[in-house]
């Protein structure tokens, strides 16, 4: 009786009680779900557009976080750190397409997904060879301090974030549906070989995939960098993009933004309000728990693709 | 045979002497360095005709398509020996990308759209490596409207929802968009209605009519081929077996006999034919 009293009663009455409070868990939910959607972004992005899962992209987060705050380190400045790694993140796309994608154009996605688990190790391993394994603080300047609006009380980091976060969305929104070579872009993912035949360049496609990727990891990586320092654990929040995605639906890229939101409010308020009935330490599986309903009913996501099959 | 024959005739009716569009050489093509498809396939596509390629499943044509447009490396295929000419320019080592720049594209057996993009958005993927501004693009675009009326209603639908027929446009259409010289066409008549295949054909005709497109046709439907071809190959095995105007392959007895389904002294009984067909056909 009382775990039913705590799981279905008394969280409501506490939100009843206290409703200001519950807006600001809810607000700091939506904004910490906003920094797992900027990481799930780039695994959309490959995966419209060459149907490969890359489980290398929480690798590049942390891979373009490592450079950025190396550089910084050495005394360059932001702005040149920032464009110093964009040149990296591209030569790391391009180094990818020519020595992985290449040679393996056409052959099953699951050869294609194995070989970004070589480039996960590889990246792991290269950019602590060259930077270093120690915990680097990365500081651009950005605001830690609470900002109150309305008696709610919002980090202005996350805020900051949060703009970041839509911009980026809106600028890759356009890209995809408006640009001829957005267009490319979402018909390589259809159908590699029809793509090929109306002349569209695979190399140079798959070349500004990954490098627009790189990019979305970059900021990811800069904004969790300075959130968490730059450490080898970044790599791991790829793993709470596993969720979104599978919330959003792999080819959205506005479910990634809308999965990363539903995961994030919904981890921090059953932390704060089910803690009573199921016990502590709910965020951390809680957004895997929703992964597993969403599979079991809705296996497309929100926004996903249907996957079309004519008979 | 009446093979001697036909050769005899060749030179005069032949596309080689009104200096062809595309002409393949005596091409070998070997999959995976080990299995041999073509064996030697020559054939000549004359500005402005339309050709079929005819023969059996697995004689070699879709091959043969891909070795020209070079979609064949993506399949781990590679010409061997034999060389293929565009307007008299070696073409083997372009990329696919070069060739439809240059004109040449293939609309691949089996459609193949892109089956989340819209209908339009298809047909503006053809447009991909143009570079003659918005505006050219946007009046191709209304120009595939007109051929293919039926596509313009459906626009904004999902490729993949569309029917057979659809998608086979679609297919026509967005090679259309590239402004293609030479359009290498696979099997267009592959599970589509017989009503739609004779639609397909006949606008396969009005482009090479209207717009001087060149055609190379490969097809397995024989009598629908012919009739709108004005030369003709049969393949078998990797080899060319038969070359000649299409009127004259639609009065070859062995045409009649193997591709056509008739034979010279009406029906036969099954036991007889069994009995023909496992004698060796022109090897």
């Amino acid at each position: 009786m009382d775990f039913l009293y705590n799981f279905f009663i008394s969280p409501f009455v506490q939100i009843a009680d206290a409703p200001l409070f519950f807006v600001e868990v809810l607000t700091g939910g939506l904004l910490s779900g906003v920094m797992y959607s900027l990481v799930a972004l780039g695994f959309v992005l490959i995966f419209k557009a060459s149907g490969v899962f890359n489980f290398a992209q929480g690798a590049m987060v942390l891979f373009a976080a490592l450079f950025f705050a190396g550089f910084m380190d050495k005394g360059v400045p932001w702005w040149g750190s920032l464009i110093l790694t964009i040149g990296v993140m591209v030569l790391l796309a391009m180094a990818i397409e020519r020595i992985v994608l290449r040679p393996l154009v056409n052959q099953p996605h699951i050869i294609l997904f194995m070989a970004t688990i070589g480039v996960t190790y590889f990246l792991d391993g290269f950019g602590q060879t060259i930077w270093g394994s120690s915990v680097r603080v990365l500081d651009i300047g950005l605001p830690q301090t609470p900002l109150e609006i309305g008696g709610v009380l919002v980090n202005k980091f996350d805020i900051i974030a949060a703009v970041v976060a839509g911009s980026l969305v809106a600028a890759l929104a356009l890209f995809f549906q408006k640009t001829r070579i957005g267009r490319a872009l979402r018909a390589v993912a259809d159908d590699h070989q029809a793509a090929l035949s109306v002349g569209i360049p695979l190399k140079t496609i798959w070349a500004i995939v990954w490098t627009v990727a790189g990019l979305v990891g970059l900021v990811a990586g800069v904004m969790w960098g300075s959130k968490l320092g730059v450490q080898f654990s970044l790599a791991m929040v790829a793993l709470k993009a596993l969720p979104v995605l599978i919330l959003g639906g792999f080819t959205s890229v506005p479910g990634a933004i809308i999965g990363g939101l539903i995961i994030g409010a919904g981890e921090k308020i059953a932390e704060v309000y089910w803690a009573d009935a199921i016990g502590g330490g709910i965020e951390d599986w809680f957004a895997y728990m929703l992964a597993l309903m969403f599979l079991l009913f809705r296996p497309q996501g929100l926004f996903g693709d249907k996957i079309i099959e004519r008979v | 045979m009446s093979q001697a024959t036909l050769h005899a005739v060749q030179p005069a009716s032949s596309p080689a002497a009104a200096e062809p569009i595309l002409r393949v050489n005596n091409i070998e093509v070997i999959y995976d360095h080990v299995i041999l498809v073509l064996k030697g396939v020559s054939l000549a596509v004359p500005e402005g005709g339309i050709v079929a390629l005819l023969g059996a499943n697995g004689a070699g044509k879709t091959t043969t398509l891909k070795a020209i447009s070079n979609l064949l490396r993506a399949e781990r295929g590679e010409v061997t020996k034999g060389t293929i000419d565009y307007n008299g320019r070696s073409i083997q080592d372009l990329t696919p990308n070069d060739l439809v720049k240059m004109g040449v594209v293939q609309v691949m057996e089996g459609r193949h759209c892109f089956g989340h993009l819209t209908v339009e958005e298809n047909l503006l993927t053809g447009a991909y490596t143009r570079g003659d501004g918005a505006a050219a693009v946007k009046r191709d675009l209304e120009k595939v409207y007109e051929y293919f009326p039926r596509l313009k209603v459906r626009r904004s639908s999902q490729a993949g929802y569309t029917s057979g027929g659809e998608q086979q446009m679609v297919a026509i259409g967005r090679a259309l968009m590239t402004k293609p010289k030479v359009i290498l066409l696979d099997e267009p008549s592959m599970g589509l209605a017989p009503q739609l295949v004779e639609e397909i054909f006949e606008i396969v005709k009005q482009l090479n009519q209207k717009e001087g497109v060149s055609f190379l046709l490969a097809e397995q439907n024989t009598t629908i081929a012919l009739k709108y071809a004005t030369f003709g190959y049969i393949l078998e095995n990797g080899r060319v077996v038969m070359e000649g105007e299409a009127q004259r392959l639609m009065e070859n007895d062995d045409v009649k006999e193997f591709y056509l389904g008739l034979a010279a002294e009406g029906r036969k009984s099954f036991k007889d034919v069994k009995h023909y067909r496992r004698r060796k056909r022109w090897l």
